[in-house]
């Protein structure tokens, strides 16, 4: 099985995922996120998914679930880079991802957890 | 000038598989980028159900073609328990799995043709079909 | 099938055969008469008398020993195809088919014998399959036309233009139906990720109607759009369409709507964080707030 890395930039958490995920990924995935977030203290959560071609409601679920939780331990969670494609499928298959907030690529993303905090929560990458 | 491809769906792994073989079908059937992303996600959802309500089954691609356009037909077929009652098991957000309740009808509004075979005891013969533009 | 019968048609068979071979410069030059006189001024003469010697040609081959007719139903598919392509009417592509029995008959009454009577019966019978064969082809091409001028009429629907940075807009025109709405929809949402555009416009000032699919297309648009983490307003509503809308129980929940194109604007800079300023009455200017 193979895991996706959560990689750390200041306070966000950022995932992206570049393979075609197994149920039991996403399971591993959402443990791994809320672990990281607990141990970093992270304050947003990012996970990009500009190179997955489909979400099922398995997926979907996953990342309703990571948004839920993260909130829960105090972090916001943007779900970035949704494909047309993608996102029109999620709709049909009635799928809103409620919750879950989303953002059109990785910098709009950061853009949106600085504007939700206030402040500037990368400053301490830099 | 019919192909067909037979895959076996016994673990989590031949799910992703299943997603692979129809997206290359998809392809070269010349569907759209959206109806093929379309028909992967409803075969990963039916492929999901057989895994997980009937333990396994299988799944037959075939490209098919009705003169005027070219399709893409899938047939998950499994040996578990059935489903009892079809029409509530076509209902939004009804489970028995601890899932979302959209695998079978989200699936259903994700294709062109839909054919559900089952009764209890018997297995479930899901068929579906998305043709191209 | 009799025996007696069979040896007859056998004989009508020759006969027609023999007369096809021994009049052929006469009934070839009746045919391109009648064939000629129904298709006037659309095509050179030179070009016909060439197709028309094909036919001829091929047409005494599919009677002959082999009886194959693959060249046959080839050469009028093509016929039928290129007319079709050219406009002709379907009595004019056909007339070119059914203008050979016409041009062997005349033969055949001077012949007048009761073989040749017999074979003219037999050939009639093949050349009204050729003529249904020579329809459907044609037939089968104006569809093909059809589908294509669908096609293109798709790719030229519409554009999505870019109103400002971060903003871009589709401005609907004419009648949708639920294959253009669908293109139209995954353009624009293609083009909120090419360009970055975090806001777009769907104005639908310039659509007369609407029906149940359109309006449930274009919802799930600005909910797909939502997915991606852009936000969509549809401005210009009709009142007739507010009203299809409202009766038809389509729930636009929280989607904006604006009354023009020009308040959706307004609406989309000041999310985007950009001020208007209003200059002395009529003159407008406008100010962006700096991050």
């Amino acid at each position: 099985m193979d895991r996706v890395p959560v990689l750390k930039l200041g306070d966000i958490l950022i995932v992206s995922i570049q393979i075609d995920l197994q149920d039991q990924s996403v399971l591993a995935l959402q443990e791994d996120l809320a672990d990281q977030v607990v141990a970093t203290g992270a304050r947003g959560v990012i996970i990009d998914i500009t190179a997955v071609e489909i979400v099922d409601s398995f997926i979907g679920r996953m990342l309703a679930t990571i948004a839920a939780i993260s909130r829960m331990l105090d972090a916001e969670t943007v779900v970035v880079g949704m494909r047309p494609a993608v996102a029109i499928t999620l709709v049909e298959l009635g799928l809103s991802l409620g919750g879950v907030r989303t953002a059109l690529n990785l910098e709009k993303g950061v853009a949106l957890l600085n504007h939700l905090d206030g402040a500037q929560i990368v400053t301490a990458a830099q | 000038m019919t192909t067909s491809d037979d895959l076996p769906i016994k673990s989590n792994s031949d799910v992703v598989l299943v997603r692979q073989h129809v997206r290359t079908a998809a392809v070269n059937v010349g569907l759209s980028l959206v109806d093929q992303t379309k028909v992967v996600t409803a075969a990963s959802e039916l492929a999901r159900n057989a895994l997980v309500y009937a333990g396994g089954g299988q799944v037959r691609i075939e490209i098919v073609n009705n003169g005027i356009r070219k399709g893409l037909r899938l047939a998950f077929s499994d040996t578990g328990p059935g489903i009892p009652d079809i029409p509530q098991a076509l209902t939004d957000g009804w489970t028995t799995g601890g899932g979302l309740g959209l695998g079978l009808s989200g699936s259903r509004r994700l294709v062109d043709e839909f054919d559900l075979q089952s009764a209890p005891g018997e297995g479930t013969l899901i068929t579906v079909t998305k043709w191209a533009r | 099938m009799g025996v007696t019968l069979s040896v007859h048609a056998d004989a009508g068979r020759r006969r027609i055969e023999e007369l096809l071979q021994e009049n052929e410069e006469p009934v070839f030059k009746r045919w391109l008469e009648i064939a000629g006189s129904s298709s006037s001024g659309h095509v050179d003469r030179g070009s016909l008398i060439g197709q028309l010697r094909e036919l001829y040609q091929a047409v005494h081959q599919s009677l002959g020993e082999s009886s194959d007719s693959s060249d046959l139903r080839g050469l009028l598919a093509e016929l039928s195809r290129s007319r079709a392509r050219q406009g002709f009417t379907p009595t004019e592509t056909a007339t070119v088919v059914f203008g050979l029995k016409e041009a062997l008959y005349e033969v055949v009454e001077n012949d007048g014998s009761p073989e040749a009577l017999r074979g003219f019966v037999w050939f009639s019978r093949v050349i009204d399959e050729l003529g249904l064969f020579t329809m459907e082809s044609y037939a089968a091409a104006r569809e093909k036309i059809i589908i294509d001028q669908a096609e293109q009429l798709l790719e030229l629907s519409t554009p999505v233009v870019k109103l400002w940075e971060g903003i871009v807009a589709v401005p609907l025109v004419g009648t949708l139906d639920s294959a253009r709405t669908q293109v139209v929809m995954e353009k624009l949402l293609q083009t909120l990720v090419d360009t970055g555009s975090e806001h777009a416009v769907i104005d639908i000032t310039g659509v007369p109607a609407v029906d149940t699919q359109v309006a449930q297309h274009l919802l799930k648009t600005v909910v797909a759009a939502r997915l991606m983490g852009a936000e969509c307003v549809i401005s210009g509503i009709r009142p007739q369409i507010a009203h299809t809308i409202v009766t038809l129980g389509i729930e636009f929940g929280d989607i904006v709507t604006k009354a023009s194109l020009a308040d959706a604007l307004a609406h989309a800079l000041r999310q985007s964080g950009i001020e208007f300023v209003k200059h002395r009455g009529t003159r407008i200017a406008v100010r962006t707030v700096e991050e």
